[in-house]
């Protein structure tokens, strides 16, 4: 078969599966520490200058992304109330992963029991692996090789002192039981990746901080894949921003989702709900994981949700979701998004400085 | 501590996985293969629900080799809602613990050995979440299998 390499000449990008595939539960995790904009710019800038935020969510000392992740996987297991034993993969996205050699997922499928007849994994793609767990979890399950995939996205995001991303770099995510479509609340309409080779930012072996290049983490990176990737799913679906309730998008800051949103079409209204960086910051991998489980926690059966990631280095994760009857019943099995950003303790610079361990000792 | 001492104690430090005694009914946790109440066999394995209340706590202010860093932390003893006492660090603490309190189990790193040591997860109790609950929510039950 001749292949054609043009990618605009590629027909059909969507990626779809053989059966019908959805979310069966959903738990969302944010630590209760809050560090706000204010006093990274009290110790850093005199005070001058407004952060991009308002506040970030920092974990605590015993916290790190197996721990935030096992809590996430109950909630979604709790909200799902099906045997753990019939999982058969545990994908867990992250840049903050607490080994360098050594998984994180087998950690979290030993704590909810799903153990030992699983796939286990860990997935790196800066700010998009926990999409892309969503995304393998979608095939997996889609394809008929498993009854359920456990996908999560989490982070405890690094941040260099004095850096213009520790305003932002925060701590949080969700985990995402994909299962069968009827079992589900909430379908998956279609999915579609959009990916290139982009220097916007990166974290080489054995550095403890990111690097980024500054202003070429917008137009290039960020606003250039969630657009095209945006625009694609749009086409390909036929449909219009309108047709949509909710839209979720990787949420750096505040301004870069609200920007993008608007680019396409989408209005404040439907971003609202799950434009959560304002107030726990850019979780990462687990960035617009968690916006969606604010949208879940409040959608109504037929709602349609548009939801795109995006990772540096760099894509976009597209997908479309429609909500089922199942919702109402689950909602409240589990904490809800806005439960935990409610749990709330603010903390100073110094406070923040020893739980991130950025003081020698 | 060893390795294979960590290693044998996860399920009962990830899930709280202890017994029931299938004479006595009595809840056992930590698991001792032998009834604490009636001196019979007991192995049949029981997931506690790891809800419980502070029965009486203490704050460490010296800590012992693993736990430094921590420092101050609270060790309390909980009474499980099936019955056993299990002594734990309360975490997420927004003020002097209460005995009475109602608590939780979080799974949460207990210690670390070094830099370059293995990351010891298990247990911990935290003041339990408040939690909106809709008309329709049941309880989170699934832990028991």
């Amino acid at each position: 078969m001749k292949r054609n390499n043009h990618s605009e000449d590629t027909q059909d990008p969507l990626l779809k599966t053989l059966i019908e595939v959805g979310i069966v539960g959903y738990g969302a995790y944010v630590p209760r520490y809050r560090l706000p904009a204010k006093e990274v710019s009290r110790v850093w800038t005199g005070g001058i200058g407004a952060g991009p935020i308002l506040e970030k969510s920092v974990p605590g000392l015993d916290e790190d992304v197996a721990t935030m992740s096992i809590e996430a996987a109950r909630n979604a297991l709790a909200r799902a109330q099906i045997d753990p034993g019939l999982i058969r993969a545990v994908w867990v996205g992250s840049e903050s992963h607490p080994y360098a050699v050594k998984p994180t997922s087998t950690i979290v499928a030993e704590a909810i029991g799903a153990t030992p007849h699983i796939q286990a994994a860990d997935w790196e793609f800066a700010c998009k692996a926990g999409s892309e767990t969503m995304q393998a979890a979608i095939g997996f399950v889609g394809s008929g090789m498993a009854q359920y995939a456990l996908a999560i996205g989490m982070d405890t995001a690094q941040g260099r002192p004095g850096d213009a991303l520790e305003y932002t770099a925060a701590a949080g995510g969700a985990a995402y039981l994909i299962g069968p479509g009827k079992d589900s609340i909430a379908i998956f309409e279609a999915t579609y990746s959009y990916v290139t080779d982009t220097p916007d930012f990166w974290r080489r072996p054995g550095e403890m901080y990111p690097s980024h290049g500054d202003r070429f983490t917008g137009e290039p990176a960020y606003f250039k894949h969630v657009g095209a990737a945006g625009r694609a799913m749009l086409e390909a679906l036929d449909a219009q921003p309108g047709d949509f309730d909710y839209a979720v998008f990787h949420q750096p800051n505040v301004k870069f989702p609200e920007r993008a949103a608007k680019e396409l079409g989408f209005t404040q209204d439907q971003i609202e709900t799950g434009l959560l960086a304002g107030r726990v910051g850019n979780v990462y991998a687990g960035s617009s994981l968690l916006g969606l489980a604010a949208i879940l926690d409040e959608a109504k059966p037929g709602n349609r949700i548009f939801f795109v990631s995006y990772g540096s280095g760099a894509g976009s994760d597209a997908m479309v979701l429609r909500v089922t009857d199942l919702i109402a019943e689950r909602q409240g099995r589990a904490p809800k998004t806005c439960d935990y950003i409610a749990r709330r303790t603010e903390i100073d610079y110094a406070t923040y400085a020893r739980y991130r361990g950025k003081l020698a000792t | 501590m060893e390795l294979p001492q960590h290693w044998r104690l996860a399920d009962q430090r990830y899930r709280l996985i202890g017994e029931k005694c299938p004479h006595c009914e009595a809840s056992i946790f930590p698991p001792h293969d032998v009834c604490p109440e009636c001196s019979k066999p007991a192995g049949s394995l029981y997931t506690f629900a790891g809800t419980g209340t502070v029965y009486s706590h203490t704050t460490i202010i010296d800590a012992p080799e693993g736990f430094d860093g921590q420092e101050p932390y609270v060790v309390a003893m909980i009474k499980l809602d099936e019955g056993p006492l299990v002594t734990a660090q309360l975490t997420d603490l927004d003020g002097p613990p209460e005995i009475g309190m109602p608590v939780e189990m979080v799974t949460r790193k207990l210690r670390t050995d070094g830099d370059a040591g293995i990351i010891v997860y298990g247990y911990k109790f935290r003041t339990a979440l408040e939690h909106h609950q809709d008309e329709a929510a049941s309880s989170q039950d699934t832990a028991g299998k």
